[in-house]
């Protein structure tokens, strides 16, 4: 049985309720009263839980108030814990103190949603920005979402350091090459970076929201713009979401599929990340090399899945692309070439001195801090941590086929591309295993829409790391709330940690190698 | 350094060797932009790309032409860090309420004479985003937009394309 439930029921008692609304039943959801939320959160931080996303809902619709949910893991294991709160009181008391992931998570919650976090360290508001009207509350059911926010004066508290010597260098939210929006402020002393703060949602563009004035087949296709990256790993996440509330049970060749589509994605983007890393240690010569390869692999894609990023292939129910025995042999080829191309290009990376002096020991994120933020991801792994939810908490294909988990202790740069290395080698060969396996029947089995008062979770091992989706429906059936989470939402705060003690200009390198979305943690 | 070098001739130049289908294409667009750069804008044109709430999509295949095969400097094209030295601006997704201020005054930024493309179907009027409390829509409702390049993302030749036909269509004013 469930570790972190029987930690909450013996702990709570009867306070603990199971909610049976909630699919599928390997993620459970326990309903506990407000006072108690933050003893049941002490006990999973004693049980070494960690945070995996904390949001609200607006029910009142269901003729209730507000929902706080946190979801905690541990190893294989998923929990739910939930509480309402009224509509006359919206408040609930902060977990912050024991989780740090809860820190940004509750002033998003306050900013969008307006329930505020008794005792929370930080008031400022987050994704929010300070020229919003304060009582501007978007995720709310009363909110009018269809015309822009009106512009108030407002400053941002930034932090300041003081002292001799002490300066500011701002940057963002446009910055100097072809990447997303974000503002970061450094204090440094000559080259040394005392301080980063982050501030992001700059690009947030009310994604949430939008789910819940589109249909469940849409949704896929908006989820596959949460980050246009990670577009295969975000539709198959929703698509899990919703299929586990509907008993929706692809046919094996559609879920054999998608997970072709999920390592084709996984390579294309590590093999760019590597590239990036070693341009920023002006080692152009490998950017250049690994774009090709990258180029190819998207060649490949819009050639036989008809998309150079597979977008829209997954759908609730399967996926809208099929592939024919031609394609099979020529992915195929394709992975024995790019091995080879791949290979020697490792060496070369390996063997590269003057590169490895730039990228090892260069933004240290240490296990005891990756544990403690509870990263997920390959940053997680290049700092310690087992985690990985295609061997953790498989889904098919992944009982059959196992990934291989690459665990580095160093946390610098290095660990971050060479955890990528090894799972591009992996990628390979989990391809050609599915391309070997690949199970004849129907891509497509019929999608009927949830019925009223559900809700779905899931967990999809994309590129980047874990990405969750929760969405429940609403009692007239359409989407009451989508939560997102990627994994950039709980990494993002481990670039600031990782940075401590480093150079100035090492800071692009450090960013690189964590290359967290803006798009899917402003949403 | 001998393998690096082994590698650098092994590899070539890959510019060259497009798939078939899409040589022709991209060698056509190509030969009459590097014409029209060269006639308009010295053999150099500079662009300063801004995204402007894109779910990062456009922004890979605006990659994508740096890399070897598009290799977009051999038409004289490069990407700029700063929007004072640029000719065009690049700009992607549907406008969020917290860039918008950013993109004005990077427009603003921009020395006359100065192209606006937007790039993605976001761009042109806020794709699958919409027009809401966080979403402005296309860029055109912000900043004056000289030509639209479709697509969810355009690929890189679509791009090459969309930058040709704003050299063609409106030359600097």
């Amino acid at each position: 049985m469930n570790v972190l439930i029987q930690i909450t029921t013996s702990i709570l008692g009867s306070d603990a309720r199971q909610d049976n609304s909630q699919y599928p039943a390997t993620m459970p959801l326990y309903q506990i009263p407000k006072e108690r939320f933050a003893e049941a959160a002490k006990s999973m931080k004693t049980a070494g839980a960690r945070l995996v996303a904390e949001w609200a809902t607006d029910e009142t619709s269901f003729g209730k108030g507000f929902g706080i949910y946190v979801c905690y893991a541990k190893d294989s294991e998923y929990l739910i814990v939930k509480t309402y709160t009224p509509l006359n009181d919206p408040t609930f008391p902060s977990l912050t103190k024991k989780f740090v992931p809860a820190y940004r998570f509750e002033r998003q919650m306050r900013s969008l949603m307006g329930v505020v976090p008794l005792e929370h360290p930080d008031s400022r508001p987050w994704i929010k920005h300070e020229d919003w009207p304060e009582n501007v509350y978007p995720l709310r059911k009363s909110f009018d979402a269809s015309k822009p926010i009106p512009r108030v004066k407002g400053e941002y508290q930034w932090i300041r350091a003081e002292g001799e010597g002490v300066y500011e260098i701002p940057v963002g939210p446009v910055h100097a090459g072809i990447i997303e929006p974000g503002h970061f402020r450094f204090q440094a002393v000559g080259e040394d970076v005392i301080n980063l703060e982050e501030k992001l949602g700059y690009v947030h563009k009310g994604i949430e929201k939008r789910f819940e004035s589109i249909s469940w087949e849409d949704g896929a296709k908006l989820a596959g713009r949460v980050s246009g990256d990670s577009t295969v790993a975000h539709a198959l996440c929703y698509s899990h979401a919703v299929e586990s509330m509907t008993g929706c049970n692809p046919h094996g060749r559609a879920l054999w599929l998608r997970a072709l589509m999920l390592e084709r994605e996984r390579i294309a983007n590590h093999l760019g990340d590597i590239g990036a890393i070693c341009n920023d240690a002006a080692f152009a010569f490998m950017l250049y090399q690994l774009t090709i390869l990258k180029e190819k692999l998207l060649r490949t894609n819009l050639k036989i899945f008809g998309h150079r990023f597979m977008m829209d292939k997954i759908i609730p129910g399967g996926t809208s692309v099929d592939i024919n025995k031609d394609a099979k042999k020529e992915i195929l080829a394709e992975m024995d070439w790019l091995t080879n191309e791949f290979e020697r290009l490792v060496t070369i990376y390996d063997e590269n001195p003057s590169l490895e002096d730039r990228v090892r020991d260069t933004g240290i994120l240490p296990p005891e801090k990756a544990k403690e933020l509870c990263v997920v991801g390959f940053v997680a792994r290049a700092s310690g941590q087992e985690m990985d939810c295609r061997i953790l908490s498989p889904f098919p294909p992944y009982d059959r086929i196992v990934p291989k988990m690459t665990v580095l202790g160093s946390g610098d740069v290095h660990a971050r591309g060479w955890v990528r290395v090894e799972e591009v080698r992996d990628s390979i060969r989990l391809i050609r295993e599915i391309l070997n396996s690949l199970p004849e029947g129907k891509i497509r089995e019929g999608f009927t829409p949830p019925s009223p008062d559900k809700s779905g979770f899931a967990i999809v091992e994309g590129w980047r790391g874990e990405i969750v989706y929760w969405v429940q429906s609403c009692p007239k059936g359409g989407i009451n709330r989508c939560m997102v989470r990627d994994p950039s939402t709980v990494n993002w705060i481990a670039l600031e940690e990782a940075i401590h003690g480093n150079i100035v200009p090492d800071f692009p390198l450090c960013n690189k190698s964590f290359n967290q979305s803006y798009s899917g943690h402003d949403l | 350094m001998l393998r690096i070098l082994h590698q650098i001739f092994r590899t070539g130049i890959v510019t060259e060797p497009l798939p078939p289908a899409e040589e022709t294409e991209i060698e056509v667009i190509g030969v009459r932009l590097e014409e029209a750069i060269k006639r308009y804008f010295r053999r150099s044109l500079t662009i300063r790309e801004i995204d402007a709430g894109s779910c990062n999509g456009c922004e890979l295949e605006i990659h994508a032409l740096n890399n070897p095969i598009y290799n977009c400097e051999r038409f004289g094209i490069h990407f700029t860090a700063s929007p004072r030295f640029a000719d065009i601006l690049l700009v992607t997704g549907p406008v969020s309420i917290n860039m918008e201020i950013a993109l004005i005054r990077t427009y603003n930024a921009t020395p006359n004479p100065k192209f606006v493309i937007a790039v993605g179907d976001c761009g042109y009027n806020g794709g699958i985003f919409g027009e809401s409390y966080a979403s402005l829509g296309g860029i055109g409702k912000i900043i004056p937009v000289d030509v639209y390049i479709h697509g969810c993302p355009p690929k890189p030749a679509d791009i090459l394309n969309g930058i040709l036909k704003s050299i063609e269509d409106s030359r600097p004013t």
